[in-house]
């Protein structure tokens, strides 16, 4: 049995990382952390790792704008290395803070610094606010989330708004199955795009995107935060419901068994 | 060099949030409304062109999807177009100095590009349509900018270069001491606001009179710090001749004689059971938790700054508190944070404000946001709080922060060794905050907005973060001796403390500065944040160094810890200062302090004979210190970590209000730590002793509704009064501290940690118009308890149609203080007061029956008596219930009307009440257990969805006192916070 190591990557701010590694753990990987200057003097370092995780938080203090300036030192600097680590069929996983630089740097939607994509923006509500949402999936191209229907989940951010660059390019990452994650209602609709209200959509995201993958599927962003559901008793109505799994940790047990 | 300025707008279709934000602001404060557009932009001051401007405004400054950009040099008129039906131009900018974290970010993020900004500013620009000039200045003094940091400039800006820094020439400055006589000592204490009394400056004049020379101005400022109300806690730890109804009392240190001394009777008691490891000696308070790790605890508060600037004035405050933990022992990890705030009720009308006052709104909306951008980018879950209303607190706003941290038991003490060196790492050091302790210790006026603004900071999380996160990698590789936080004082309390038993040698020109000008005594007693200081042997500092170097964090040595008993300042080789660490820390002068408390029988109360029970429900939940606080809750992270167990919201629909809050931190463990608080300043003017008793048991209550262990709850005092030179305040607090001595007694709680805030009073007016308005005695109690399987816990939401409601604990006619006096209008009336032996009992009963399963859902009875609790309870579950004031365990059948019982049974706020859902299969052995507590059934747990209270048999009331539908009673109680 092949158990893959994964490498959470720190920087100035990042604050999700060690509950992020346990989830990992306790899915059954080997876990590492490294602060992004280590890998800046030798990026070869991430050879050695079959997942790359980009944890939660407030890199360089989401000052400018969310997880800009990590981004940056990503495009700039990591870019070529990136590129290889994903060719070579590995996986990458951004949370929160971490989707939000998988897609300002270019990880996740290839693109040029100056014709982005797509973005995550200041929450429609204009704060930060903290509030569990139910999450559906879509289709199956995202690895992480194989075999999972829905989850219900914490989203923890001021900037998780998604807005794609135009209502085209909206259309082509949605034909090719990239959306792969949308907020929903407890009681599930059809129609995934049909905008919905707040706080059921927490952030204005256009069609409910809460999370999206690459056209690989093997690298996904979602700004909701599995790693704060692996233990029954994060569920915030345990007391009543005593659930028996946390719903994230199947995300990070997909993640572990692509490699066995 | 060329200063260029990047606007950056939304792009054509792009909601303008900040403008959004600002006028519902201003519509809720009652200010003349307008069209606003508001945008955001940089100055960059450097050597780039054009294209290199261009490209950093695309792919750093802006984000191309939702913006757009105007790029033009400061002064171009395409900056200063005015949109159509706008016609004010106004901009806001940091004042020179005032820490601007983004631009320091974007001034780094900048040279990733390869290109060179010498310095970087953010502002914020705002047009507004046509205003007169008296409202457009208020809308700019009011809502878009706070002058005691920033400065408004009307129309383009229009300047030359962005300051960086002055020349400083130096000057050894000594002061002619000696030879003043008493009426120059004062004065020269308040032109430098030293915050000395006569008779210390007298003790200092005598000390260097017998060393034969005047005191540098480093050296006199040095004293001031340390003998600082806010360092050495004078008053409280001082001598104290207090005299009340039962005669008199002299204390040689108050704190030590009652609070302390409490602790240390029960940790006699306890013997090899002894549960606490580190009290009142460290920076924050350490117990007994888990094999692994003790657990330290530590609140303050941070009152003044926040009365000025609360945005600053709350992030450094949870700042300086979580440097704390960090300063504890050899380092605590953080692992969760509470806030209690006192604010003025947000509905004061603008009109009926004292001048010089910001709006209790304002102020609140401003904290609120300080705690979280700080709380939340540092990754440590604000998991618990509260927030308390009061007129009288409108000069003067309360907030505390507090801090919980994990610590292996072997790093749990800290010893500086000789020739350590003196290593400051974190933020560098500039004129911020100068004098802020002795600061906190004046009473603030209508002038302290204009002449306190030096004392003002803005915090900078990331880097606190990351001092966080080398120095908990530095303790594990045992690189340093000791540390502590730099907090009020800067160096000089921090290297005034580590070296007071050694010695030490400070080389001030070796401090990094933010810029360029500060003279040594700046340096000295700067209190810039982020930064802490480290004794750190010298074959370890390579490796120290390293380590911050790969992280990104700035660490210099600035002396060296020599054991000669005396701390010496130094200058570039020349020496400014030199004391007598005993002086400094033994000299000051014992001051005996008079202090009187004289109990004032109540009026008894006289309560309304009819009481309309439906409006009296719905308007208590609507009350500001009742209704719901989901507004500040969701605005902070309260799950980062992943250890949350009990969230401060809970229930069906996740927002219900939890009595207390765990987590779980250690992720592999199923131990938990619980947090709760419990405060009542109403009661305080009325019976301080019994207000102390209430926050005690209302802090405990909270923690075992919930599952806390009421055997292992660790409690913290803050005592926030008025002026306390005048004997009856200080007595009021004698009072107060006399009821924690007997009240931790009883129950086997220690205190573990304290802190204090005096004299908070605001004055204005002139001479016979001179009005005082002093906050109510305010004692925030803060409890510290444990749960061993986090699994047992409980919440408070009922859960199940057909289970048994419980009231455990008996209410009395306790309206003194209460919340329907308050929505009446009413005073009179006796506080509650605590049985001690019965509470100790009461809480042990409750946690076996929720260790056994017992117990389906809990809730501490407290603001609004049983009324409010039982609705609460049934809106979070989304259950109906019904309750028999017929059977409430109820002390008031002797003495009132049937209708004055209803009252009492309904909202009176007695202690140690609890109310709990049963199922009806534990019914027997949940009274099993309870014993001889007080408790009945009172109700059930219906699926009506309705709250159905039945008057008692003998009364000539409807069937039901009360029949609401949970729908409407949770609409009232979130309909006033629902900003």
């Amino acid at each position: 049995m092949v158990q893959p190591r994964v490498v959470l990557l720190r920087a100035p701010g990042t604050n999700a990382d060690q509950e992020a590694g346990f989830a990992f753990q306790t899915a059954g990987a080997q876990v590492e952390f490294l602060h992004i200057n280590a890998v800046l003097e030798n990026p070869a370092a991430l050879e050695q790792f079959q997942i790359l995780c980009v944890p939660g938080g407030f890199s360089y203090g989401d000052d400018i704008s969310a997880g800009r300036i990590l981004a940056n030192q990503m495009r700039h600097h990591l870019a070529e290395q990136l590129r290889a680590f994903k060719d070579a069929g590995k996986l990458i996983l951004g949370i929160c803070n971490g989707f939000q630089i998988l897609i300002k740097s270019g990880v996740l939607l290839p693109d040029r610094a100056e014709d982005p994509i797509g973005t995550l923006t200041l929450n429609d509500s204009g704060k930060y606010e903290d509030r569990w949402v139910n999450l559906r999936v879509e289709g199956d191209r995202s690895v992480f989330l194989k075999g999972i229907e829905s989850m219900y989940l914490p989203v923890a951010h001021a900037e998780g708004k998604f807005v794609p660059r135009d209502q085209a390019t909206f259309e082509q990452l949605e034909r090719a199955g990239q959306l792969v994650l949308r907020y929903c209602s407890a009681e599930d609709a059809s129609n995934p795009n049909a905008e919905l209200p707040y706080p059921l959509n927490p952030n204005g995201a256009c069609g409910n995107v809460a999370g999206l993958c690459d056209e690989s599927g093997r690298v996904l962003g979602l700004m909701p935060h599995p790693e704060r559901f692996i233990d029954p008793t994060h569920h915030p109505r345990w007391t009543r419901q005593k659930p028996t799994v946390g719903d994230g940790l199947l995300l990070f047990q997909n993640a572990v068994a692509y490699f066995r | 060099m060329t200063l260029w300025q990047v606007d950056i707008h939304p792009a054509p279709g792009q909601p303008d949030i900040l403008a959004r934000g600002i006028l519902s602001e201003a519509k809720e404060l009652g200010l003349e409304t307008c069209e606003i557009k508001a945008i955001r932009g940089f100055l960059v001051q450097g050597d780039l062109n054009e294209a290199q401007i261009g490209r950093l405004a695309r792919e750093l400054f802006a984000d191309l999807v939702v913006d757009h950009t105007v790029v033009a040099k400061v002064g171009e008129a395409s900056l200063a177009e005015t949109p159509a039906g706008f016609a004010h131009l106004v901009h806001v900018l940091p004042k020179p100095g005032v820490t601007d974290p983004v631009a320091e970010s974007a001034r780094n993020a900048i040279s990733d590009f390869g290109l060179t900004a010498d310095a970087v500013c953010t502002f914020r620009k705002f047009w507004l349509s046509k205003l007169p000039d008296e409202h457009l200045q208020k809308m700019c003094s009011k809502l878009l900018a706070n002058e005691s940091i920033e400065q408004i400039v009307h129309g383009p800006l229009n300047l030359q270069r962005l300051h960086v820094g002055s020349t400083y020439a130096f000057e050894l400055e000594t002061i002619p001491l000696r030879s003043l006589g008493s009426d120059e000592l004062v004065s020269l204490s308040k032109a430098r606001t030293l915050s000395l009394t006569l008779i210390e400056m007298q003790v200092i004049q005598q000390h260097f009179q017998k060393v034969g020379r005047d005191p540098t101005d480093i050296e006199l400022e040095s004293i001031a710090q340390t003998w600082s109300e806010h360092c050495s806690h004078k008053t409280l730890a001082g001598r104290i001749a207090y005299k009340d109804e039962n005669g008199e009392k002299r204390f040689q240190n108050m704190l030590k004689e009652t609070i302390f001394a409490a602790t240390q009777k029960i940790r006699r008691d306890l013997g090899e059971n002894d549960w606490c490891v580190s009290v009142f000696k460290d920076n924050a308070g350490i117990v007994k938790f888990h094999e692994d790790f003790h657990v330290a605890f530590k609140v303050e508060t941070h009152n003044r700054p926040s009365a000025i600037e609360p945005y600053g004035g709350a992030n450094t405050g949870i700042g300086g508190v979580i440097r704390d933990t960090l300063g504890t022992g050899l380092g605590a990890k953080p692992v969760c944070s509470t806030d209690v705030f006192c604010f003025a009720p947000p509905n004061t009308k603008t009109a009926d404000l004292p001048p010089g006052v910001l709006h209790p709104q304002r102020i609140m909306r401003r904290v609120v946001a300080g705690v979280r951008d700080y709380g939340n980018r540092m990754g440590i879950p604000t998991v618990n709080g509260s927030i308390f209303f009061d007129e009288n607190y409108v000069g003067n706003p309360l907030v505390f922060c507090g801090n919980v941290g994990i610590i292996p038991p072997a790093m749990s003490f800290k010893e500086t060794q000789p020739n350590d060196l003196i290593v400051a790492i974190g933020g560098r050091t500039g004129r911020d905050g100068i004098h802020g302790a002795t600061f906190s210790s004046v009473e603030l006026d209508s002038q302290s907005e204009k002449t306190s603004s030096g004392a003002v900071q803005i915090g900078n999380a990331i880097v606190e973060k990351m001092v966080a996160d080398v120095l908990l990698q530095a303790r594990d590789r045992g690189l340093f001796n000791a540390v502590t936080d730099c907090g009020a004082g800067g160096f000089s309390s921090a290297v005034g403390e580590m070296g007071a038993e050694l010695g030490a040698e400070v080389w001030l020109e070796k401090s990094p500065l933010k810029y360029a000008g500060l003279s040594y005594t700046e340096i000295w007693i700067s209190e810039a944040q982020e930064r802490m200081v480290f004794a750190v042997p010298e074959a370890k500092w390579a490796e120290f160094e390293a380590l911050c170097r790969s992280e990104n964090v700035e660490a210099t040595v600035i002396g060296r810890f020599v054991p000669t008993g005396r701390l010496k300042l130094m200058y570039q080789g020349d020496q400014v200062g030199e004391l007598d660490m005993h002086f400094l820390h033994e000299g000051r002068p014992p001051i005996e302090r008079q202090a009187f408390f004289q109990p004032v029988a109540q009026p008894p109360l006289q309560l309304p004979p009819q009481l309309d029970h439906r409006a009296t429900l719905l308007k208590l939940l609507s009350s500001w210190n009742i209704c719901s606080k989901e507004w500040v809750v969701r605005q902070y992270d309260h799950e980062v970590q992943g250890g949350s167990v009990i969230k401060p919201l809970t229930g069906i629909e996740n927002d219900g209000p939890s009595d207390a809050a765990v987590v779980r931190p250690v992720l592999s463990s199923r131990r938990g730590i619980v947090v709760s608080n419990g405060l009542a300043p109403r009661q305080g003017n009325i019976d301080p002793y019994n207000m102390a008793a209430s926050a005690i048991d209302e802090a405990v209550r909270n923690c075992v509704a919930v599952g806390a262990d009421p055997a292992r709850i660790a409690i913290l005092d803050n005592f926030c009064w008025g002026y306390t030179d005048r004997p009856q305040t200080l007595g009021s607090l004698v009072r107060a501290a006399l009821a924690c001595h007997d009240v931790a007694i009883g129950l086997g709680t220690p205190f573990i940690s304290g802190k204090d805030s005096l004299n908070n009073e605001f004055s204005y007016g002139e001479g016979a118009d001179r009005k005082t308005i002093s906050i109510p005695p305010t004692l925030l109690i803060s409890a510290l308890g444990q749960v061993e399987d986090v699994s047992t816990c409980v919440t408070m939401d009922l859960k199940q149609p057909g289970n048994l409601l419980y009231q455990v604990g008996k209410t009395h006619a306790h309206f003194g203080g209460s919340q329907l006096c308050q929505s009446l209008g009413l005073s009179g009336g006796d506080v509650p007061q605590v049985d001690v032996p019965l509470a100790k009992q009461t809480f042990a009963a409750i946690h076996q029956a929720i260790q056994a399963g017992c117990i389906a859902a809990c809730h501490d009875l407290s603001d609004g008596g049983l009324a409010v609790g039982v609705a609460e309870m049934a809106f979070a579950g989304g259950c109906g219930v019904r309750v028999r004031l017929e059977d409430v365990p109820c002390e008031s059948r002797q003495v009132g009307s049937a209708a004055s019982h209803v009252a009492v049974a309904l909202y009176a706020e007695s202690n140690t009440r609890f109310l709990c859902e049963v199922p009806r299969k534990n019914a027997q052995q949940f009274e099993k257990l309870l014993g001889s507590v007080p408790h009945a059934v009172i109700g059930e747990v219906t699926d009506t969805g309705r709250v159905q209270i039945a008057p008692p048999a003998d009364s000539q009331a409807p069937a039901w006192l009360i029949d609401l539908s949970i729908a409407e009673l949770k609409e009232a109680w979130q309909k006033p916070l629902r900003w």
